[in-house]
């Protein structure tokens, strides 16, 4: 059907866009141009990374004298073997990685798997219960959406220091579990995707209020849940300025706030800081090659219809 | 039809418990604090006088907050103008119909926000570097008269910071466009094409207002998120504590910043928490009513 419309459009006017399509030579260089065009932006984009990783596995003099990989003789007119662990050998030695690995795990494993939980439970009230009080909520978390967060920086850390929480880990964590944005996602998708008249009929089936939402509403949620639980993961694991400030304590610090710090050294260790933002970056690289889906559709909920 | 058996009436408020705690401590409680202790010149935490509104009327004549203004709506400004087209121009290319390798591309334009502000920052001071940064050395290989030397964190403070963020986020606001591109209405884009309109035509009468509240949205998200920046020019710029040159890389959360955590003076960061948030009610008025009788 459509190539006959196309057919038609030529012969009727050929100056215009359906006239281009007859003359197949113009087609494939546009289409050449276009790949070419992605082709270099997608290089401009990888090249950072590449030079990252390659920058990790080098020594400071191949560093300094080469762009990527060291010139030899080897395979491909690269010097293989001047390659080099060195650079994550020192820096297990020498900076204190694992503990910053463990401490950003730990950080946003609990961040994220609770921030989820509170984000869910407070959508569902907020979406399928009728309650004095509702809309106001509704209206407040939406308010706190947009409230810039440096503004509560200050007030924040005088209370946490007023808890006695500072330089731990639950002084910088507790904050990140009530989450306004979460609690607006899980509105949203609930209203969306849970029937009341489930809900409804379970109820009349004498299913407990408790199971309804573990047993019944959460699993329709799913996607939203895998969404959410990477964005918040991701979002904690690359924030500086909160462990910054709550958690100074050397050892309970992140790897963000690790490798910021090296970073800002005097002496500038290239191998150690591209080896060290390497091992940062590969964890969340891979969580997302694993959850990609989930995650590009949590990001354009309830942006874009359909 | 109201429901046989309603919900008993605890239900609602045991969900919303745990998120209503910790949001009423850590949210609620701060935001008040937040004004009364923009009342007060501190030394650090819990040693405070009230001063009243000098805090205000000191901001008004503070050469470093002007500085801070001044270097953020530049930023923003930047990042806009050069992400937007970059974002926009990497969405229709990759919305062509029959297009090879769509989802690997995505994947490779998207990449970058996922290592967030931090890493880059990390990663862009070294690239940035004069001699064996990525950016001068392989210009200079490329194009011999370009100077290895280049002064890029030097001199051209906010052009490579825009640069550093363009990488970041281009990608990100990418995946909005994208969306809002499975959208637009196939049928009129053909109906126009047998009217005789141009590819261009065809864009500017067809796609860009079926995407026009997402393109919206887009801006919104990033200059509300510009105008908050800080780790990039933080972390680049670590040893003089995010100012850079001549403060040339100071902005308005890197003055609260320092302000509160480095001087000790948490009234005055509080102040400025505001002068910040009236800002970004001004971005969010401006927006509606720029884009006034559009629905979002």
């Amino acid at each position: 059907m459509r190539s006959q419309i196309r057919i038609e459009g030529g012969a009727t006017g050929p100056s215009g866009a359906s006239g281009r399509r007859q003359r197949p030579f113009h087609g494939i260089f546009r289409v050449a141009i276009l790949y070419a065009l992605l082709v270099f932006f997608a290089i401009l984009t990888a090249v950072p990374f590449v030079w990252m990783v390659t920058s990790a596995f080098k020594s400071e003099a191949d560093f300094f004298s080469s762009l990527f990989l060291p010139r030899g003789h080897g395979f491909l007119g690269v010097a293989w073997d001047q390659l080099t662990l060195d650079n994550f050998r020192r820096l297990f030695r020498e900076v204190p990685m694992a503990r910053g690995f463990l401490n950003s795990l730990f950080l946003a494993s609990v961040a994220s798997l609770g921030a989820t939980l509170c984000g869910a439970m407070g959508g569902y009230a907020l979406s399928k219960f009728q309650f004095r009080g509702r809309t106001w909520l509704t209206s407040l978390v939406l308010v706190t959406v947009v409230l810039p967060l440096p503004l509560l920086l200050a007030p924040r850390f005088e209370l946490i220091y007023h808890l006695h929480l500072l330089n731990t880990y639950a002084g910088y964590l507790l904050p990140q579990l009530a989450p306004a944005f979460g609690v607006f996602l899980f509105r949203q998708a609930m209203l969306n995707s849970v029937p009341a008249e489930m809900i409804e009929s379970a109820r009349l089936d004498g299913c407990g209020e408790i199971r309804i939402f573990t047993t019944l509403v959460l699993p329709l949620v799913r996607p939203m849940i895998g969404a959410f639980i990477i964005i918040t993961f991701l979002g904690v694991w690359n924030d500086y300025i909160g462990p910054q400030i709550f958690i100074q304590a050397p050892g309970r610090q992140p790897l963000a706030v690790l490798l910021a710090g090296m970073s800002g050294a005097y002496e500038m260790d290239y191998g150690l800081i591209t080896a060290g933002t390497l091992l940062s970056v590969a964890p969340i690289m891979c969580l997302f090659l694993l959850l990609q889906r989930e995650f590009i559709s949590g990001l354009t909920a309830g942006t874009v219809k359909g | 039809m109201k429901s046989v058996r309603p919900h008993p009436s605890w239900a609602p408020w045991f969900f919303l418990s745990p998120f209503l705690l910790l949001f009423a401590t850590f949210f609620a409680w701060p935001l008040l604090r937040a004004g009364a202790l923009s009342l007060e010149q501190t030394f650090g935490p819990g040693v405070g006088v009230f001063i009243g509104l000098r805090n205000f009327t000191f901001i008004l004549r503070d050469p470093l907050f002007w500085t801070a203004l001044r270097n953020t709506v530049w930023y923003a400004l930047g990042s806009l103008v050069v992400q937007m087209p970059v974002a926009l121009a990497l969405a229709l290319m990759l919305n062509r119909p029959g297009l090879r390798g769509r989802g690997f591309l995505r994947l490779v334009f998207f990449s970058p926000c996922l290592i967030g502000l931090v890493f880059t920052a990390i990663l862009f001071a070294l690239i940035f570097d004069k001699q064996t940064g990525l950016i001068n050395y392989s210009l200079h290989a490329i194009f011999h008269r370009w100077d290895p030397d280049f002064p890029w964190l030097d001199e051209h403070v906010m052009p490579s910071l825009i640069l550093a963020a363009l990488w970041l986020y281009a990608g990100f606001n990418m995946i909005y466009f994208l969306a809002a591109l499975q959208n637009v209405p196939q049928e009129q884009a053909e109906a126009a094409a047998i009217d005789g309109a141009g590819a261009w035509g065809r864009f500017w009468h067809v796609t860009l207002p079926s995407i026009r509240p997402v393109a919206a949205f887009v801006v919104l998200l990033s200059v509300a998120g510009s105008v908050q920046l800080f780790e990039l020019p933080y972390i680049i710029y670590l040893r003089s504590f995010g100012s850079g040159p001549d403060n040339r890389a100071l902005t308005i959360v890197t003055y609260l910043y320092n302000t509160g955590f480095v001087t000790g003076d948490l009234g005055y960061a509080s102040a400025i928490g505001w002068v910040l948030a009236l800002l970004l009610v001004a971005v969010v008025v401006l927006h509606r009513w720029l884009s006034r009788g559009e629905e979002l």
